[in-house]
C-alpha cells in the first residue's frame, strides 16, 4: 500500500489487540487448571493495570470455570483491582513500625492533596491511586511511602506534599 | 459395651458405630445440635460455628467436621459452648434485616427458630449499615442479600449438585456477599431457575417469587374462567404444610381446597403427562428406527434442564425431544381446543398451574408458548404459594372433604403420576415403547432399574430383540458428567431422562422445604403407590387421551400435534456483558465486526478465527475501518464459530473462511456506507 | 552437575579454597530496607574504588587463584535502623549509615591499613561508646545468629559460596546415609517446634505426614509472612535462600514427597526473585530435580506468589490459594498431613522452621538442644521495633528474657522514654508488661501469659503509648484481613473494632467494658481458624494488664497516655499565660478567647484538638491533659 510501517510495538491503536493476544499467551503458558487462575490474573492485571470485567469473563470461558468463581477469586485478594488504577499508585505503609512513627498523618495529607474523599481510592482523572498496605519491609525508614516502584522513607505530611507537587509539575499541572 | 470404642457425651457413655462426625453421633443420644451451614447433601463447610461442642482437653470444635475418636469426653452445653452459640446468633441478627413479620420465610426460618430456641433477647452490637439492592429480576427466585447469613449452602448447591455455580462469595471479610458474577442479577447470568438454592437457604435471602396476588385477581375476575392443573408431585407434599406426615397423598383435599378458593375447574396435569408420553415415545421410536442419531434423545419436560441445555450445548439441542412439557401441553389443549368447545375466547380462560417447580414460572413465560399475546399457561403457583392461599382463605385443610378432578382433563393412568419422581418419565415411556415396538401387551409394568435416589441409573431394555440403552440422571451435575462421558464416547445411550432437581419433581424448590432426604424418599414412595393403585398404568391405555387424538390431534406427531404440542429451542448467552474491544475504526466509513468467544464458539476455535481476522484486517489495509471486538455469545452456538458483521450473524466462519468473508461481506457493508 | 556426594565434597573444598584467597571482603547490605535507603549506590561506589586500586576480584578470579578484595552484596545484616550497612572482613568492622561519598575513605582505610573510619562507626545512643567490630556491638553481642548465620555474610545469589560454607551437606548426609523415618526421628529428638507461630513439634508433623498413606505427597513452605512489622522470613528468603531449599528437600525425603511449593507473599518481590534464582541454580547443578546427587531421590520446587491476603498464612487457606481458590481456611480435621494440597498428604512448615532443618542435621539433635530451653530448644528470630534505641532483625536463644532483648540488645528505650509494655506476636499476640521483663521467652511461658510468640514481631512501647489504641490498631488489621467465612471472626472482629473505636473516640459506653471481654472470649473460642482464634489476643491482654486504661477511656473519657487525640483536653495554665493573643490568632476554630494581657481560655466545646496553639505558645503555657 506504500505506507510506512508503523512502530507496532508502541502504536496505541493496536494496544487493545496486543493486550488481548497477550491474555491468550498468558493462559496458554499457565494452562487451564484451576491452580493457574491466580498467576493468570496477576499477569493479566500487569498487562491492563486492572482486571476488566470482559477479560475476566473471557478467562472464565477459556478455563471452563464459572464467571462467579473467577469474580470471587478476583475480589478476595487485595492485589487485584477491578477498577482502573491511577497512573501513580501511592502505597502508604501502615505496618507497626510505620504506624507507630506516624503513617496516618501522611495518609491524610496525601489524600487531601490529591482530592480523595471517603472510601475513594483513585482520583477521578485516574492520575493517583492511594492505598495503605501492611509492611513494605523497610521498617528502618518508617514512615515509608512507595510511589510506583520508588520508595520514599521518613515521610512527613510536608514532605509528601512536596513530592506530589513535583509529580504534578512533571505532569504539566500547576498548583 | 466395648470400652475401647466409647466416647462420653455429657458424661453419658456412648458406643461408636462408624459415625463420620460428632453431629450425627450426638443425635444418637437424642440431642439435636443447631446448625446453619450443615446440609447432609452438601460438602462440609464448617463456617457457622453453631454446632460447636467442647471436648475435654481439646477445647471447642465444630461437631459437623470433627470425627469422634474413642475416649473423648464431649460436652454439648458447656458455658463456653453456650457463649459461642449465643454470640453467633447475636452477631448474625445484628447484621440481618430483621423485618421478620413481612418476610416470606416468617415462621419457617432457621435463624428465627434458633434465635427463639436459644432465647436471644438482647442484641448488644451495632446494626446493619448497608442496604443492598434486592434482585427481583428473574421469574422464579427473589434474592435479598440483606437477609443472607453467608452460610454458603446456595453456593455449594449450585456448584456441587447442579454443576453450574452462578452464585459464589465475593469480596472479603465483613464485605463478603453471595452474588452472581460481577454483582449481576440472576436474569443476566445462566441461572436455570431450578430454585434449589432457595430450597437450602436457611433464611429469607433466597425465596420463591410469590404471585398469589395475580391468582386472586384472576379468581375474583368474573369474566374469566379460572382453571387449575395440579402436578403429580404437589399431591404428595401439599399436606406437609398442614401437618400431615411426609409424603402423604392428599389429592382429594387439594382439589377441594382449590374449588373452595374459587377455581372454576380443577384439572390433573397427569393426563397431559400421558399425552406427553404418547408424543415422546413416538418420537423416540421414529428416531430409533431411522438409526441415524449418534447421540441419545433427551427428555424435555424439565424447564431448568432445557434452559441448561440452551446455555450449554449447541449439539445438545438437536437431541432434545421437541415435545413440550405436560404443563405446556395442557395449556395448549385448553386454550386451543377446549376453549372452542366451551365457546370461549382463549383470553377469557385463565390457566393456573400448581407446580412443585420454580422453573415452571419461567417456562410459562417463554414467548413460544404464547398465541397472539395469550399465554397457554397464564400463571404458575408453587405448592408453597397454594398453601399460603389456603391459609389466607382460612380453610382447615385437614378437615376438607376430598373431591375429584373435573373432566375432561381429570383422568390419568399410573404412568402419568410417576412423572413426579426421578425415573418416572423414563418408566412411563418404556411402558409405552414396549407395546408400540413389540405389539405385545406389557404384563410387568414396573421398571425397578430406573427407580431410586442414585444419581445415575442405567439399564438396557430388550424390546423383542431390539436393545434400547437408557439412562436416568437427576441433579444437573450428574447430567453434566453424563454429557462429558457421552462426548468422549465412554458411554452410549438411546434415551436419557434428565431432571434438574435431585430426586425429581418431588424435590422441586416450590415444594414445602424438605429438611432431609427421608422426606423426599417418603414422597417418592407415595408417588409409586399411587401408580400401583391405579387401574390403568400405561399412557397408551388412557381413553381420554385417545379421545383427544380422535377429536383434535389425529395421531401422535401429526402435523396438528407438532403445531400445538411440540416446540423448538434457542441457544442462550451465559452471561450479559461488555465486549472486548480489539480494533478501533478511525475512519468515518467503517464496519462493525464481532467474533463470538462464548464457550461453544470458543471450543470450535473462534479464537483462531479472531487471530486470523486481525491478521487479515491488516493485510487488506482495512484496519482503520473495522471496529473489531470479541463478544460473548451471539446465540448462534450450533453453527459457530459465529461472526457478526454489522447486524447480520454469519455462521461457520472457521479461520480459512475469514479472508473471503472480508472480501465479500465486509467490503460490501463498507461500500454500502454512504460517504 | 553435582552428581554425587563425593563431587559435592570436592567442590566444597575447591570453592572454599578459592574464597580463602580473599585478602579482604566488603559486604554491603542489600536487604529491602537498605536498598530503599540507597545501598546499591553505595555498592557501586565501593566497587569502583576497589577497582580503581586494581584490587577487585570476582569469584571466578578467586577460583583461578588470584588474590584480592571482594565487594559483595549480602542479605539483611539486621541492624536496619543504622542502614545502609557495610561490613569489612577481616576484622568484622561494621560501618553504619554509609553513603556513596564515604566509599573513598572506607576503601582507603581498608587497603592502606588505616584505622576504621570513625565517623561511620556505631555509637551507643545512651552510653555514647563507639564500637568498631560488629560482634562487640551490644545489639549483635547477645544474639545467636544460626538461622540468620549466612545473612550478611554471603552473597545470596552465589551458590558456590553457600556450598563453600557447607551448604547442601545436610541434604547429602540425609539422602545418602539415612532413611526417611530416621530423619523424622532426628527432627523429633531435636525438639524443633514450628516457628510460624503455632509451636507445634515439627518432628511429629513430619512423622504424621510420613505415616499418611499415599504415593503423592507435597511439601509446602509458608512464606506468607503477613504480620505488619515482621520481616524475619523475608530476610531469610532474601539473604540465604538455599538454606530454605535445602530444608525443604530434606523434608521431602523424610516424608516421601517429590514436589514442593514455596508460597511467598507478593509484597516481597526481592525474596521471590532470589528464591527463583536459587531454585534455578540448584536445578542446574543437580541439587534439585531428578536423581539428586545420583541417589535416585527426586524433588522439585515451584514458587507460588501470594496475591495480598494475610489469612493465606493459615495453612489450609494457603493450600486453598495454591489450588486457585479464595484463600478461605478449611475445617481441621482433616489436617494437611492427612489431606492437604489437592487432597494429598502435605507437610507445611514455616520458612524459619525449614531454615532450622539443615542446622539440626549438621549439628545433630543433641547439639541443637544445647541452645534454648528444654521444651523450646533452638533460637528464634524477632523483628525488634518500636521505641527502642536499636531496631532491627535479631536472633536469640529461646529462653532469653525480655529485659535482655529490650535493654541489652535493643539498647533500652530511646530518647529517655519509659518502658511500658512489649507487644509480641503481632495481631495474634499479646502484650507483656514490666512484670514479665525477667520471664524467659519460650513457647509455653508466653502461652501461659496469654500471649504467643507468633511469628516474632516485638514492638516496644513507652509510657506515651496508648494500649487501647494498640488493641484497636491490631483489631483493625485483623478485621481487614478476615476472610469472611466464619461468623465469629467476620462479624465478631467487626464489632470488637467498633467497641474499641468508640473507646478511642471518646464515645465509649458503660456496658462496653463487659461486652468487650465477653465477645472477645466468644470469638477466641468460636472461630474456625487461627486468625480468628488469636485476633482477640491483643484485646484480652490489654484487658488483663491495662484494664484501668480501658476503663479510663470508656467511663472517664480520658486517655492516660495522652495519645488519643479525641480524648485530649487542651487547657491554658493561667499562671504561665501572659495574654499575648498568639494562640487565639492561630486557632482555626476561634476557640480561644480572653482579654489582652490577661490569661486566655480555651472553649472545650469548640476545640478540635489540632494542637496548633500548643506549638505557638512562646511561654509553653498550653498543656494537654
Amino acid at each position: 500500500m506504500g505506507e510506512a510501517v508503523k512502530d507496532l510495538k508502541n502504536d496505541p491503536a493496536t494496544l487493545p489487540r496486543r493486550r488481548f493476544e497477550k491474555v491468550n499467551e498468558i493462559i496458554q503458558h499457565h494452562g487451564t487448571d484451576l491452580s493457574a487462575l491466580i498467576p493468570i490474573l496477576q499477569e493479566v492485571q500487569e498487562e491492563y493495570r486492572y482486571l476488566p470485567e470482559e477479560i475476566l469473563t473471557y478467562i472464565a470461558t477459556v478455563m471452563n470455570i464459572s464467571p462467579a468463581t473467577v469474580y470471587g477469586v478476583a475480589t478476595f485478594y487485595a492485589q487485584f483491582s477491578l477498577e482502573p488504577k491511577g497512573k501513580y499508585v501511592v502505597k502508604i505503609c501502615d505496618g507497626t513500625a510505620c504506624h507507630v512513627r506516624g503513617s496516618n498523618p501522611v495518609n491524610d495529607a496525601i489524600r487531601k492533596r490529591v482530592g480523595l474523599r471517603k472510601d475513594r481510592k483513585t482520583t477521578d482523572d485516574l492520575r493517583f491511586t492511594v492505598e495503605t498496605v501492611s509492611c513494605l519491609g523497610a521498617c528502618g525508614l518508617a514512615p515509608v511511602v512507595m510511589i510506583n516502584e520508588q520508595i520514599y522513607g521518613q515521610m512527613t505530611p510536608e514532605a509528601i506534599n512536596v513530592i506530589i507537587d513535583k509529580i504534578l509539575e512533571e505532569e504539566g499541572e500547576t498548583k | 459395651m466395648n470400652s475401647e470404642n466409647m466416647v462420653y457425651i455429657d458424661n453419658q457413655p456412648v458406643e461408636l458405630s462408624g459415625e463420620q462426625n460428632i453431629l450425627t453421633l450426638v443425635r444418637k443420644v437424642g440431642i439435636e445440635l443447631p446448625t446453619f451451614c450443615y446440609h447432609s447433601e452438601l460438602s462440609i463447610y464448617g463456617a457457622c460455628r453453631m454446632c460447636v461442642v467442647e471436648i475435654e482437653g481439646r477445647g471447642i470444635v465444630a461437631a459437623c467436621s470433627t470425627p469422634p475418636t474413642p475416649g473423648i469426653k464431649i460436652l454439648t452445653n458447656s458455658p463456653r459452648v453456650q457463649r459461642v452459640r449465643r454470640t453467633v446468633l447475636e452477631l448474625l441478627l445484628a447484621n440481618h434485616d430483621r423485618e421478620c413479620t413481612t418476610c416470606e420465610r416468617s415462621n419457617n426460618c432457621k435463624l428465627q427458630d434458633l434465635a427463639k430456641r436459644f432465647g436471644v433477647r438482647d442484641i448488644r452490637f451495632g446494626e446493619r449499615d448497608v442496604k443492598l439492592p434486592i434482585d427481583d429480576s428473574g421469574p422464579s427466585i427473589v434474592r435479598d442479600p440483606n437477609k443472607c447469613i453467608l452460610c454458603g449452602d446456595c453456593v455449594r448447591m449450585c456448584s456441587e449438585i447442579q454443576g453450574i455455580g452462578i452464585l459464589n462469595f465475593a469480596n472479603r471479610g465483613f464485605k463478603v456477599q453471595v452474588t452472581p458474577a460481577f454483582n449481576k442479577s440472576l436474569a443476566e447470568v445462566d441461572c436455570v431457575n431450578c430454585g434449589q438454592c432457595s430450597a437450602v437457604c436457611p433464611t429469607g435471602a433466597l425465596v420463591v417469587k410469590s404471585e398469589t396476588a395475580k391468582a386472586w385477581k384472576a379468581i375474583h375476575d368474573n369474566n374469566k374462567v379460572v382453571v387449575a392443573q395440579v402436578a403429580p408431585a404437589v399431591r404428595v407434599a401439599l399436606g406437609e404444610e398442614f401437618g400431615t406426615p411426609a409424603g402423604e397423598i392428599v389429592t382429594g383435599k387439594a382439589v377441594s381446597a382449590l374449588k373452595k378458593l374459587g377455581f372454576d375447574k380443577v384439572f390433573d396435569t397427569c393426563i397431559a403427562a400421558d399425552l406427553t408420553i404418547m408424543e415422546e415415545t413416538t418420537e423416540l421410536i421414529d428416531r430409533l428406527q431411522k438409526g441415524e442419531a449418534d447421540a441419545p434423545l433427551f427428555t424435555s419436560c424439565c424447564p431448568a434442564w432445557v434452559k441448561y441445555a440452551e446455555h450449554n450445548g449447541s449439539e445438545l439441542l438437536k437431541n432434545l425431544s421437541t415435545c413440550r412439557s405436560p404443563q405446556q401441553m395442557f395449556g395448549s389443549l385448553v386454550k386451543r381446543y377446549w376453549a372452542k368447545e366451551l365457546g370461549k375466547d382463549p383470553k377469557d380462560i385463565f390457566v393456573i398451574s400448581i407446580m412443585p417447580c420454580t422453573a415452571k414460572k419461567y417456562e410459562a413465560s417463554r414467548p413460544e408458548f404464547e398465541v397472539e399475546g395469550v399465554r397457554d399457561v397464564d400463571l404458575v403457583l408453587t405448592t408453597q404459594e397454594l398453601s399460603q392461599m389456603i391459609r389466607e382463605a382460612g380453610l382447615d385443610f385437614n378437615a376438607l372433604e376430598p373431591e375429584a378432578f373435573d373432566m375432561p382433563f381429570g383422568f390419568t393412568t399410573g404412568a402419568g403420576v410417576i412423572f413426579g419422581a426421578t425415573g418416572g418419565v423414563m418408566e412411563a415411556a418404556l411402558r409405552a415403547a414396549y407395546e408400540m415396538v413389540t405389539g405385545d401387551v406389557l404384563e410387568q409394568v414396573n421398571f425397578e432399574a430406573v427407580r431410586g435416589m442414585a444419581g445415575l441409573k442405567e439399564a438396557a431394555v430388550n424390546l423383542k430383540g431390539k436393545e434400547v440403552k437408557i439412562a436416568v440422571v437427576h441433579g444437573l451435575n450428574n447430567a453434566k458428567k453424563l454429557l462429558e462421558k457421552l462426548k468422549t464416547g465412554e458411554v452410549k445411550y438411546d434415551f436419557v431422562e434428565v431432571m434438574a432437581c435431585p430426586g425429581g419433581c418431588i424435590s422441586g424448590a416450590g415444594q414445602p422445604i424438605a429438611q432431609n432426604t427421608e422426606v423426599k424418599k417418603a414422597r417418592a414412595k407415595s408417588i409409586y403407590n399411587a401408580d400401583k393403585l391405579s387401574q390403568l398404568r400405561k399412557s397408551q391405555d388412557n381413553p381420554v387421551v385417545a379421545k383427544f387424538y380422535e377429536k383434535w390431534l389425529q395421531k401422535p406427531n401429526s402435523h396438528e400435534a407438532h403445531e400445538t404440542l411440540h416446540t423448538h429451542y434457542t441457544t442462550r448467552a451465559r452471561i450479559s456483558g461488555e465486549e472486548i474491544q480489539l480494533l478501533n475504526a478511525e475512519k468515518e466509513q467503517k464496519v462493525d465486526v464481532a467474533v463470538c468467544v462464548g464457550t461453544c464458539c470458543y471450543l470450535k476455535g473462534s479464537y483462531d478465527t479472531l487471530k486470523e481476522f486481525m491478521k487479515e484486517a491488516e493485510k487488506s489495509g482495512l484496519k482503520d475501518q473495522i471496529n473489531l471486538h470479541a463478544t460473548f455469545c451471539l446465540e448462534n452456538c450450533e453453527e459457530g464459530p459465529s461472526v457478526r458483521v454489522n447486524d447480520e450473524v454469519i455462521s461457520g466462519i472457521t479461520p480459512d473462511k475469514v479472508s473471503s468473508l472480508i472480501n465479500t461481506k465486509v467490503l460490501d457493508e463498507l461500500n454500502a456506507v454512504k460517504k | 552437575m553435582i552428581d554425587s556426594r563425593t563431587k559435592l565434597d570436592s567442590l566444597q573444598s575447591v570453592w572454599k579454597a578459592g574464597y580463602d584467597k580473599e585478602k579482604a571482603r566488603i559486604l554491603i547490605c542489600a536487604g529491602t530496607g537498605c536498598i530503599a535507603n540507597g545501598s546499591l549506590k553505595v555498592y557501586e561506589a565501593i566497587k569502583a574504588e576497589v577497582e580503581k586500586r586494581n584490587a577487585y576480584v570476582t569469584v571466578e578470579m578467586l577460583l583461578e587463584g588470584k588474590e584480592g578484595t571482594s565487594v559483595v552484596t549480602s542479605g539483611c545484616h539486621g541492624f536496619c535502623e543504622m542502614g545502609p550497612l557495610v561490613r569489612v572482613e577481616p576484622g568484622g568492622i561494621l560501618y553504619t549509615r554509609v553513603k556513596p561519598e564515604d566509599a573513598a575513605d572506607l576503601v582507603a582505610a581498608l587497603m592502606e591499613g588505616k584505622e576504621p573510619v570513625d565517623r561511620l562507626l556505631y555509637r551507643h545512643p545512651v552510653t555514647g561508646a563507639v564500637y568498631a567490630e560488629e560482634h562487640e556491638i551490644p545489639f549483635y553481642h547477645n544474639q545467636e545468629r544460626t538461622v540468620l548465620g549466612n545473612c550478611g555474610v554471603i552473597d545470596p545469589e552465589e551458590l558456590r559460596e553457600y556450598i563453600a560454607k557447607g551448604g547442601y551437606q545436610a541434604l547429602a548426609k540425609v539422602i545418602t546415609e539415612m532413611k526417611p523415618a530416621e530423619v523424622c526421628q532426628e527432627i523429633l529428638k531435636s525438639g524443633l517446634r514450628g516457628r510460624g507461630g503455632g509451636g507445634f513439634p515439627t518432628g511429629r508433623k513430619w512423622e504424621a505426614t510420613l505415616m499418611s498413606p499415599g504415593d503423592k505427597k507435597y511439601v509446602v513452605c509458608n512464606g506468607d509472612e503477613g504480620d505488619p512489622g515482621a520481616f524475619m522470613d523475608r530476610s531469610v528468603m532474601e539473604g540465604d535462600p538455599h538454606k530454605v531449599l535445602e530444608g525443604m528437600a530434606i523434608a521431602g525425603f523424610a516424608v516421601g514427597a517429590d514436589e514442593g511449593y514455596i508460597y511467598v507473599r507478593a509484597e516481597y518481590p526481592l525474596a521471590i526473585q532470589r528464591l527463583k534464582k536459587a531454585v534455578k541454580e540448584a536445578l542446574d547443578n543437580g541439587l534439585l530435580g531428578n536423581n539428586i546427587l545420583g541417589t535416585g531421590f527426586n524433588f522439585k520446587i515451584k514458587i507460588k506468589e501470594g496475591a495480598g491476603a494475610f489469612v493465606c498464612g493459615e495453612e489450609t487457606a494457603l493450600i486453598a490459594s495454591i489450588e486457585g481458590e479464595r484463600g478461605m481456611p478449611r475445617p481441621k480435621p482433616p489436617f494437611p498431613a492427612q489431606s492437604g494440597l489437592w487432597g494429598k498428604p502435605t507437610l507445611i512448615n514455616n520458612v524459619e522452621t525449614f531454615a532450622n532443618v539443615p542446622i539440626v542435621i549438621n549439628r545433630g539433635a543433641e547439639a541443637f538442644r544445647s541452645i534454648g530451653t528444654e521444651k523450646s530448644p533452638g533460637t528464634k528470630t524477632f523483628a525488634l521495633t518500636g521505641q527502642v534505641a536499636n531496631t532491627g532483625l535479631i536472633e536469640v536463644p529461646m529462653g532469653i528474657t525480655l529485659r535482655e532483648i529490650v535493654f541489652d540488645i535493643g539498647g533500652g528505650l530511646r530518647d529517655g522514654k519509659q518502658f511500658k509494655a512489649v507487644q509480641i506476636g503481632g495481631p495474634s499476640g499479646g502484650c507483656l508488661t514490666e512484670k514479665h521483663l525477667d520471664m524467659p521467652l519460650d513457647f509455653d511461658s508466653l502461652l501461659s501469659a496469654g500471649a504467643m510468640i507468633g511469628s516474632g514481631g516485638l514492638v516496644v512501647m513507652d509510657q506515651k503509648t496508648c494500649m487501647v489504641e494498640v488493641a484497636r490498631y491490631f483489631m483493625n488489621f485483623t478485621q481487614n484481613e478476615s476472610c469472611g467465612k466464619c461468623v465469629p471472626c467476620r462479624e465478631g472482629t467487626k464489632r470488637l473494632l467498633e467497641i474499641l473505636e468508640r473507646a478511642v473516640n471518646g464515645e465509649g459506653r458503660a456496658e462496653d467494658v463487659e461486652i468487650l471481654e465477653d465477645l472477645a472470649e466468644a470469638v477466641k473460642d468460636g472461630s474456625l481458624c487461627g486468625l480468628g482464634k488469636t485476633a482477640p489476643n491483643p484485646v484480652l491482654t490489654m484487658l488483663k494488664y491495662f484494664k484501668d486504661e480501658y476503663i479510663a477511656h470508656v467511663i472517664d473519657k480520658k486517655c492516660p497516655s495522652g495519645e488519643c487525640k479525641a480524648l485530649a483536653a487542651y487547657a491554658i495554665d493561667p499562671e504561665l499565660c501572659k495574654g499575648c493573643t498568639k494562640c487565639s490568632k492561630v486557632c482555626p476554630v476561634s476557640a480561644i478567647s480572653g482579654e489582652v494581657r490577661n490569661p486566655f481560655v480555651i472553649d472545650p466545646e469548640k476545640c478540635i484538638k489540632c494542637g496548633a496553639c500548643v506549638s505557638t505558645c512562646p511561654f509553653k503555657a498550653i498543656k494537654e491533659g
